[in-house]
């Protein structure tokens, strides 16, 4: 047997004189480094690289970007100038990003059952859970990332309607920005809970939208349902996080709803699809 | 090393694969053959994970391979070179592979010129690679890691005889440096050539296996005359056991000494005689895949 010892059944470490088969030194990162678990920050970066290294995933990020650009533009120039304050301008960039934001988080799992790219990414990380894990962490720094985004090109409406001389526009920041930060984590994560519940595109884009517009046209219409909407309708308790003023600001009660909402429309199916990709055939 | 124990997989009633065992030595390609729809793909999946055995064990470098920590590292898989986002080019798909198995960047370009995937090829979306490229990039990534075992399902399929070629090298290559190989194929022929030992499977069992040498030699001759009827009755005067006949030919179970020697006796002209080497083996195989197609026909 020729085989050198760098290729013994457990996770030895290599040392730096480690030689591979034909000979060269082994291409590793350094003693011990290449044969341990991959740490769920790389694998984090994987999955962020995901999101923007196909033509899909590439022009929904620019088109978000664009839509939350466009907003601002239209809000300059139509509506009136008393309108035209920093919470506002905040506000209305939520809504687009809102609606695209669980698109990404649903492609971002999707994508590698439809593709079945599954087969590879399994193959180098079997514990299913930590790629799981690895996609919601993504997923919560696309959601931050995204109300940066956002927090952005609101201040830059402002600071373009604040030309026409008024300067009383501007209000504070940290209130709004954290319910932003929140309302926007919470979309990608939902995606990523359906993408995961529904392990197919379509289906899941689908339901996701169908879903919570059915829940909140039943709660609207029936009256007994009404107590019930105000808990698990995720447009009512999520409404605090976004609409001014004080956006953000939520007391104990409204965070209490939006975490009882959460756990309905997030943590559930999210537990659901990982107990289904735990369990489902990779082929 | 992949060591394969009793594995069965069954899906309701119908059973997939049954009772399948057997051995990869490091240095040894092991050829896993059998006709399409046999228990190749299934066995291969059960060893890397990704299917729940219902009975048995497989085991990669003595670990079940999910409990491998970076497996990656230890074992290059090519299961499906069809699985691969068609949006991504083909170098960014190493990336994503180098990047979670933490192996340097310039390992990819390594890669991609061992398998003859140029830069223009590897900036290309996989959408536009015909399939024996798509089976080059697989096989890239299965060598990413510098893995010592490779784990193959029909790797040849869709590459044209210079890649087949190729293969067959690269693979012998990795084996002789102590490396061990696991390939699967629906054609004898293609694993004949590079596989030390073979493992043959049909509807879901394992209905030979050994070292190629073993499973080729002593099969009797292979014997042809321009008379196929005078040459049955010499072989037969001679009560040499017919195994088998092929086209025009006859598959005995004696030397090809004997055979000779009956049919000068009988005074029949001989066009051909030759130690039946695979011969035996492809009887076995033809009758399975036939067997196969029948079944195929009738899904």
């Amino acid at each position: 047997m020729t085989i050198d010892n760098t290729s013994t059944s457990t996770a030895v470490s290599t040392g730096p004189g480690a030689v591979n088969r034909s000979g060269s030194r082994r291409p590793a990162d350094g003693p011990g480094a290449d044969l341990g678990r991959p740490s769920l920050l790389r694998l984090t970066g994987v999955e962020l690289r995901k999101l923007a290294d196909t033509r899909a995933g590439y022009w929904l990020l620019i088109t978000i970007g664009l839509i939350s650009v466009a907003i601002m533009a239209v809000m300059l120039i139509f509506t009136p100038d008393a309108d035209q304050q920093f919470a506002n301008f905040f506000a209305l960039a939520q809504v687009p990003v809102g609606i695209l934001l669980p698109i990404l988080g649903i492609l971002l799992v999707t994508s590698e059952f439809s593709q079945r790219t599954t087969l590879t990414t399994f193959a180098l990380v079997p514990q299913r859970h930590r790629v799981v894990l690895a996609k919601v962490s993504a997923g919560v720094v696309a959601g931050l990332i995204s109300a940066l985004v956002t927090l952005g090109t609101a201040a830059a409406g402002t600071l373009i309607a604040s030309l026409g001389g008024t300067d009383d526009l501007w209000s504070a920041v940290p209130g709004p920005l954290l319910g932003a930060a929140v309302f926007q984590v919470v979309s990608v994560l939902m995606g990523i809970a359906f993408g995961l519940l529904f392990q197919n595109t379509p289906l899941a884009i689908v339901l996701s939208l169908v879903l919570p517009i059915a829940w909140s046209a039943l709660g609207g219409m029936i009256s007994g349902l009404r107590t019930a909407a105000t808990w698990l309708d995720t447009g009512l308790t999520t409404a605090p996080l976004i609409e001014p003023p004080g956006a953000g600001e939520l007391g104990a009660g409204q965070w209490a709803r939006l975490g009882v909402s959460v756990t309905a429309w997030v943590l559930l199916p999210l537990v659901a699809g990982l107990v289904r990709t735990m369990r489902r055939e990779v082929s | 090393m992949i060591t394969v124990e009793r594995l069965s997989k069954r899906y309701g009633r119908h059973t997939a694969v049954e009772d399948v065992s057997f051995h990869c030595e490091p240095g040894t390609v092991t050829g896993f053959l059998g006709p399409n729809g046999a228990g190749k793909s299934t066995t291969m999946r059960m060893i890397c994970g990704f299917t729940p055995p219902s009975a048995g064990t497989a085991t990669v470098n003595n670990v079940d391979y999910r409990q491998l920590p970076n497996p990656g590292r230890q074992v290059g898989l090519l299961l499906d070179a069809g699985a691969q986002h068609p949006g991504r080019t083909g170098r960014e798909t190493l990336t994503l592979s180098a990047k979670i198995m933490g192996v340097p960047r310039r390992r990819v370009d390594e890669c991609l010129d061992q398998v003859g995937l140029n830069a223009v090829a590897a900036g290309r979306r996989v959408r536009a690679y015909s399939l024996g490229m798509r089976q080059r990039l697989g096989l890239a990534q299965a060598l990413l890691g510098d893995p010592r075992v490779l784990i193959l399902d029909e790797p040849a399929n869709g590459l044209d005889p210079e890649g087949i070629y190729w293969m067959r090298g690269l693979l012998r290559d990795f084996a002789d440096r102590g490396g061990t190989v696991l390939l699967s194929s629906h054609l004898l022929r293609e694993v004949e050539a590079v596989a030390d030992r073979l493992v043959v499977i049909g509807a879901g069992r394992v209905v030979a296996q050994g070292s190629r040498d073993e499973l080729l030699a002593g099969t009797g001759a292979l014997v042809r005359a321009r008379d196929p009827e005078a040459l049955r009755a010499a072989v037969d005067r001679a009560g040499l056991p017919v195994r088998s006949s092929t086209d025009g030919g006859l598959l005995v179970d004696a030397e090809p000494g004997a055979v000779g020697q009956a049919a000068a006796d009988s005074g029949v002209a001989l066009l051909e005689l030759r130690p039946a080497e695979s011969a035996g083996l492809e009887q076995i195989f033809l009758s399975l895949t036939a067997g196969d197609s029948v079944r195929e026909a009738v899904k």
